[in-house]
């Protein structure tokens, strides 16, 4: 009896076949970007970059994060702003 | 004509350290003049796999520093005539291991051995890199398991960049070694295949050695895997290995399940 089959009849899954899939997506990507600048790294410091240009950032309340999808990836970055903002930059003004 | 082989995975415990000793000692019982030697500096253990640990005098980084001359370093092996052992150093100065300091000694195993097999260290740090930096020849130890196989494929991408060959626009024959293999999860879909895991690295295979007690009980004993048990099945892999690296034909042997009726009756019940 072939083991595929025996497998069927015992009814669980192989997770082999899901590492292979997992490894091949992981390592493509990796590939990738062997020898390239840190792409998440960049666009976290030029995005900081541009807003601190505008408000004073507490660098400890930015979060991003990576989402890698097989077709698209997200990037989202979270900065918090201080409410007394809006007001400062009208003094100023 | 002498080659330096590199023995590295990026992965810590997938068995570099047994895969240096048992191929160290299979070439040397086929008569050609071997030297391991172990670049794991502060972490050595190659010297106590090889039952050499109590006669360590002088080691890498003596050398490498000139405190001591390189046949005074050298032990030899108490069981095989042409094997010899460079053993690591205890204390922690990593960065004593200048690249021109480890090229002169290696340059100077070249002419003495035939076989120089550098066992690396875990990771992708120093003394890796300069485990792998004059290498002609690679094995590449990996797990079937995905985040071995990920550091193998590291692994494989510095040593096609960061190596003395690579440099100078040639390449370093690499070859994986599947370790830790266990027929039965195969069979059950539990494990990355040979398949794929020869598809993932694009690298041809030197070898499967079984997930067997064997190896544990060489360690224990301090001696090479291969001349503790030689007719085991991991001895006989690792024979077999040590015969392709010398360019020998040798058809490859996937481990299988040696289990009769009975065992399997057991196991079922076990369950």
């Amino acid at each position: 009896m072939s083991m595929g089959l025996l497998r069927l009849l015992r009814g669980n899954k192989a997770s082999a076949p899901v590492a292979r899939e997992r490894l091949q997506i992981l390592l493509a990507h990796e590939r990738g970007l062997r020898g390239q600048p840190d792409l998440l790294g960049v666009l976290r410091e030029e995005i900081l970059a541009v807003v601190s240009r505008h408000v004073t950032l507490d660098p400890t309340k930015v979060i991003v994060r990576l989402e890698r999808g097989d077709e698209v990836s997200t990037l989202e970055v979270d900065i918090e702003v201080p409410n007394d903002f809006e007001r400062k930059k009208a003094a100023v003004a | 004509m002498s080659k330096v082989l590199v023995v590295t995975s990026g992965k810590g415990g997938v068995g570099k350290t047994t895969t240096t000793a048992a191929l160290g000692a299979a070439l040397a019982q086929r008569g050609d003049k071997v030297v391991v030697v172990d670049f794991d500096v502060g972490l050595r253990n190659l010297d106590l796999v090889m039952g050499a640990e109590r006669r360590v005098v002088f080691d890498l980084i003596n050398v490498v520093q000139g405190v001591a001359k390189l046949p005074q370093a050298l032990i030899k092996d108490k069981r095989l005539e042409n094997l010899w052992l460079l053993p690591a150093s205890q204390t922690r100065d990593k960065d004593a291991l200048t690249e021109e300091g480890v090229g002169k000694v290696i340059d100077d195993l070249r002419s003495r051995f035939d076989w120089v097999i550098c066992d690396s260290p875990a990771g992708i740090e120093r003394g890796a890199s300069m485990a792998m930096r004059f290498a002609d020849e690679a094995v590449i130890v990996t797990n079937p398991e995905v985040s071995s196989v990920r550091d193998s494929d590291r692994i494989i991408g510095m040593l096609d960049s960061k190596t003395v060959r690579a440099e100078k626009g040639e390449r370093v024959e690499k070859h994986i070694l599947i370790t830790r293999y266990d027929p039965s999860r195969a069979a059950r879909g539990e494990m990355l295949t040979i398949e794929d895991i020869l598809e993932i690295l694009a690298t041809p295979l030197l070898g499967i050695i079984p997930e067997s007690q064997d190896v544990l009980k060489a360690s224990n004993v301090g001696t090479p895997v291969t001349l503790s048990n030689a007719d085991g099945a991991p001895a006989r892999a690792y024979i077999d290995a040590a015969r392709r690296l010398c360019g020998d034909t040798v058809p490859m042997q996937v481990p299988t399940e040696r289990k009769g009726f009975m065992d399997r009756l057991l196991r079922r019940r076990a369950a």
